[in-house]
This record gives C-alpha cells, structure tokens and sequence, in this order.
C-alpha cells in the first residue's frame, strides 16, 4: 500500500489513479508548461504567450489572470502553481520600462525552481501574422540548434537543455514518417537568438531520402537574453539522476567487438575428442567379409616379405 | 568500340548517381551531432556573419534551417522502419540528451505486514503455471491404470521390466520392443541366424478396400441388418453388470487405501474403525448405484468387444 504523503488520502479508485498519476513515477509523464502573465503585459507578450501556448497545446495551461509576481526574487507562488496543475515548465511574460516584452522561460524539479532564463522580444511576427496552412496541433517538432554559442558558453547551453525540454513534446518509440512536418530552428549569433517555426514539405527526390523545402508558418521571435538564475551543479546532477531500474540489464557472457560484431559464449563439459559422434559415411565402414579378410592376407604377407 | 561505350554508360550511371543524390546532399564543414529520440539536431558549424548580415535575415535564416533539416530528415531515414496498419512509421532510438526528470525517482514502498512476515518465516513466492487437469484425459488415465493392474501389467514398458518368471512369449515381446527403440526404428537392426520375423507388425486395423468384392459386402450389411432385427439381445446383460460392478468395487478399495496410507499413520486407533464404518456404507451405496447404471454401462463394454 502506497503511503499518500499529501493532505488527501484517495477514497475512490478514480482518485486514487489521479494521484498515482502524479506521483513520481519510473518513466515520467510529459511536462506540463503552465503560461501566464505577470502584473504588467503589453500586445506584444500576450500574443507571444497565446503562439507558444499554440504550439504546446495539450501539455500546457494558459493562465488568463495576471499574477503580481517577481519569479527572480520570490518563487513561491510559482511553486504553488506548479503543485496545483502538476506543471514543471513555466513561461512567464512582463513589461515593465526597465525590461520590455519579457520572456521568462524555466523548470522545476520536485516543485522547486530549477533553472530561469529570461529573453526579451526584439522582434515578432505572430502566427496570424504569417499567412499560411499551419501544422496540426500536437505533432513532434523537429528541433535544430545552430551556432556555435550553444556549444561553448554555459549559459546557452542550458537554454539549449531548456528549449528541448521545453518543445520537445511525449518522447515516442515511433514517428510516423509523413506526420514529421514541424520544424523550430534555433540560432544563436552575436549574443541574440533567433527562433523561426517552419513547416517542411517532403518533396520527391531521385532516392528513398526526400528533398525539404521548408514554408515558414509559425511565431518568429529575435530573442536577446537577459537575466538567469541557473541551478548549483549538485542540485542540477540531483535532477538527473535516473533510477536504477531503468538502466538496461546486461546480459551475461556476451561482448561485442570493436567493430560491431557480436560474441557469446558458451560453458561445455570436458569431451572425449576421440569418442566424438561425428557422421557416418557407410562406405568408409571396415568391411567384414571375404573382401576384408583378402586385404588383411595381403597386408600380412607383405609385411612377412619385408621381415624377410 | 564496346570498350568505349562499356565506359560511357558507366559514367552515366555515375552521374544519374550523384544527380539523385545532388538534391539531398548538404555540404557542411562540421558534421552535425543528431538525437534522434528526441528529434534533435546541433549544428555546431560557426555561422559567416557577414553574409548574415548581406542577404535578408530571415532569407539567411530559412536556407540554414534548410540544410539544416535536410541533415536530420537523411538521418532518420536511415532508422528502420516499420508497417503498421498502412502507414509507414520509424522506430526511434532511446534518446541521448540528458535532461533532468521532474520529480525524484520513486522510494521503495515499505514492506507491507505480509511481505515482513513472509521474509520472517522463509516463505518464498511460488509462481502457479496455468496450466489446467483436462477430465477427460483423467478417465482415461483411470481406466488405462486398472487395465494394468488388471493384467499386472506395468504401465510404461511391454515387458520391458523383468519379472521372476518370464514366458517366451514375453521375452519375445521384449526383444521385440527393445529392436524397434533405435533410431531409425529398427530398420537396420541385423537378426541372429536363425530368428525369425516378428509377428503382429504393421497395422492394428484392417480396413475393408472401398470397392472391393461386392457380394461380400452385401452379404456383410444384409448380416448387420438381420442382427439388428432379431429380438434376442445383442449384449449380455448379467456380465455387463457384473463387470461394472467388480470396476466399482476395485476403484473404492483403491480409494479406500490411498485414504488409509495417508491418514492410517497419523489417525491411530480410532480412525480405523470410522474407516471401516464408511467404506461398508459406501460399498452398499455403490452398488446400488452400479446396478442402475447396468445397462448403459454394459453397452459401452459391448460395443468395444
């Protein structure tokens, strides 16, 4: 019997399996992104948060209130939040004179703040604003991250962690090849970083591999980034770790070769090489008979000659 | 010359080769780093600013990602795919980035009073098969083990365990069995002089030729119908009776012994006498209960004579 830590202990197997929904689990659910607004938004945030909230529909609430909240100096609201709508992901959106259309994109773990990295909107194009047939909701986009600036600064290294974490959507044994049509490119150059949302389209190539040829639909932002709270490394490797369940067994008394090949091994008793069952060929048998027993005087008198 | 057209269609080959290929081919000085479980892709190439900074931003941005997605399309394709209910789809790899779990990993539950009582004791899980005692097979075994102990007969072997006094016909029997227990059943087993063949191989059961002589079948199905019609019984009736009957009784008395062997050596005194008691109530019970079932019992006893 699990022990139900919380306030509510399940009378029903309805919310007994809501809870167990919740709790922590070997392979965890999607994340849930809660999006909402801070004390002061301008059009440009609102819409911002309305496209974002579009490209992750089901996983994701949109708060239509405004929370007079700071996240960088008190977090609890956010926390309680989280709690409430079982969310790890948030973005919250502000404007205020010192940091205009204000992005905060962040994650928790076990209902505390992870990591926060805020980017403010230089330029924006809405998804109304680009005409166009757009992706069904809740297909897998593709990501791509450009620039080496993802590679080598910290900074943007979590955001690249975030984003995926972020975008990414259910992680699936499977795709359907002709539903993989999103796609978000990430550019990181000169301290900004761009997002552009497109739509590809499989055309025929000579081969099996199609041509891309992408149609730009969705929101288009020029991000510059700002502040960042990011986790202490222990509690970013705390974050990580994965039960050991989970790690893939290892199968006894098989090794691989450099180059890929495969090896097992097997545990024999001692044999007898000599008395080995091999096959029997009828006509190498030792024949008995009149035929034999001519051989065997001739081979005798040979050898009594030879004595002689 | 033939040499010459040998290598002209071979550099045409080449060439429809590389067209094909032209159109999904991207040339990049870094090869880009690719996870596909999660569907992702880094490029880590450095960007030339100034043609950034040239062409239109967005003109610049959307043939990157061009290329870019090109690179990622051409690595799933190379995953195995798979038909599932007419649609094509790709079976993706676990994914590699790590990325950081939104709850801690599930504590183990503390064991229940049960499991601390089964560990106290020693008592191990055993796991039940499914699989079922078929009925009908349980008669059959019953009725194949009173035939042998019938006939003192073992079941597993004809005459294969050695009893003190052995006929010839037995012997036989056993030499027989032992030649056909090879792997190729006997075929090149060799004879001693003077032996002579087996006798009763081969079928068990002759069956009449579909058209054969006629009036021998004739005279057979008229046969049949006139037993059919004569008003005398075709079955005997009393030792119909008497054999199901002398059935019942050696399957109670088996009963009744297996029952005794178990309980005879923990009971003690009194449980002998209630042994007694019962088995003389089921006896009486049991014949009432043959004698009733007589006839249908000994139709089946005709019918297989």
């Amino acid at each position: 019997m699990k022990q139900y830590g919380g306030v509510i202990k399940p009378k029903t197997k309805r919310a007994k399996r809501f809870l167990d929904n919740r709790a922590p689990k070997l392979t965890e659910n999607v994340k849930n992104a809660m999006i909402m607004k801070g004390g002061n938004t301008s059009m440009t945030v609102t819409q911002a948060l309305k496209d974002i909230y579009a490209l992750k529909k089901p996983s994701a609430v949109l708060y239509k209130k405004k929370n007079i909240a700071r996240p960088f100096e008190d977090s609890t609201s956010l926390e309680f939040f989280s709690k409430k709508t079982d969310s790890s992901l948030f973005l919250f959106g502000s404007h205020n004179k010192k940091r205009p259309n204000n992005l905060i994109f962040g994650r928790l773990f076990d209902f505390h703040v992870l990591d926060m990295i805020e980017l403010g909107i230089e330029k924006y194009n809405s998804l109304s604003d680009i005409k166009s047939s757009k992706c069904p909701e809740g297909t897998k986009p593709m990501l791509v991250f450009a620039g080496d600036a993802f590679d080598h600064e910290n900074e943007h290294k979590r955001l690249k962690s975030l984003l995926t974490d972020f975008f990414r959507g259910p992680v699936v044994p499977s795709v359907r090849l002709a539903g993989l049509e999103h796609v978000l490119h990430f550019t990181a150059l000169e301290g900004k970083i761009y997002m552009r949302s497109y739509r590809s389209l499989l055309k025929k190539s000579g081969c099996r591999t199609p041509r891309i040829e992408l149609e730009e639909i969705g929101p288009s932002f020029d991000f510059i980034l700002r502040r960042t709270h990011l986790a202490s490394d222990d509690l970013y490797k705390t974050a990580h770790k994965q039960p050991k369940a989970l790690k893939p067994k290892k199968k006894k008394n098989i090794s691989h070769d450099t180059f890929g090949t495969k090896f097992g091994r097997l545990h024999m008793q001692k044999q007898d090489l000599a008395k080995l069952q091999t096959r029997k060929m009828k006509g190498l048998r030792k024949r008995r008979g009149p035929a034999a027993a001519a051989v065997v005087a001739g081979e005798t008198s040979l050898k009594t000659t030879e004595v002689e | 010359m033939a040499a010459c057209s040998i290598e002209d269609v071979l550099a045409k080959a080449e060439q429809d080769e590389a067209e094909k290929l032209r159109s999904i081919t991207v040339q990049k000085e870094l090869d880009l780093e690719f996870d596909i479980g999660n569907l992702v892709a880094y490029d880590k190439n450095r960007i030339d600013i100034r043609q950034f900074r040239e062409q239109k931003k967005d003109d610049f941005l959307r043939s990157l990602a061009r290329d870019n997605t090109q690179l990622l399309i051409n690595e799933i394709w190379k995953h195995p795919t798979e038909r599932v209910e007419e649609v094509i789809v790709v079976k993706l790899p676990e994914p590699t980035t790590a990325l950081p779990r939104e709850k801690p990993p599930p504590k183990p539950r503390p064991p229940t009073k049960w499991e601390e009582f089964a560990k106290l004791k020693g008592i191990q899980k055993k796991k039940k098969t499914n699989l079922v005692w078929d009925d009908v097979a349980k008669n059959e075994l019953h009725r194949l083990r009173n035939i042998a102990r019938a006939q003192k007969i073992k079941v597993p072997g004809v005459g294969l365990t050695p009893t003190a006094q052995q006929s010839t016909t037995d012997l036989s029997r056993a030499v027989n069995v032992a030649k056909v227990s090879t792997a190729s059943a006997g075929k090149f087993q060799d004879r001693l002089p003077k032996e002579k063949a087996p006798r009763n191989t081969g079928k068990k059961r002759k069956f009449q030729p579909v058209i054969g002589n006629f009036s021998s079948e004739k005279q057979r199905q008229l046969d049949l119908l006139k037993v059919m019609d004569s008003k005398k019984p075709r079955l005997d009736v009393n030792k119909a009776v008497n054999k199901q009957m002398r059935e019942d009784d050696r399957e109670e008395s088996a009963a009744k012994f297996r029952k005794g062997g178990k309980k005879g050596r923990k009971g003690g005194n009194f449980s002998g006498k209630g042994k007694g008691g019962k088995g003389k109530g089921g006896g009486g019970k049991g014949r009432a209960g043959g004698k009733g079932q007589g006839p249908p019992g000994g139709k089946k006893g005709a019918g297989k004579r």
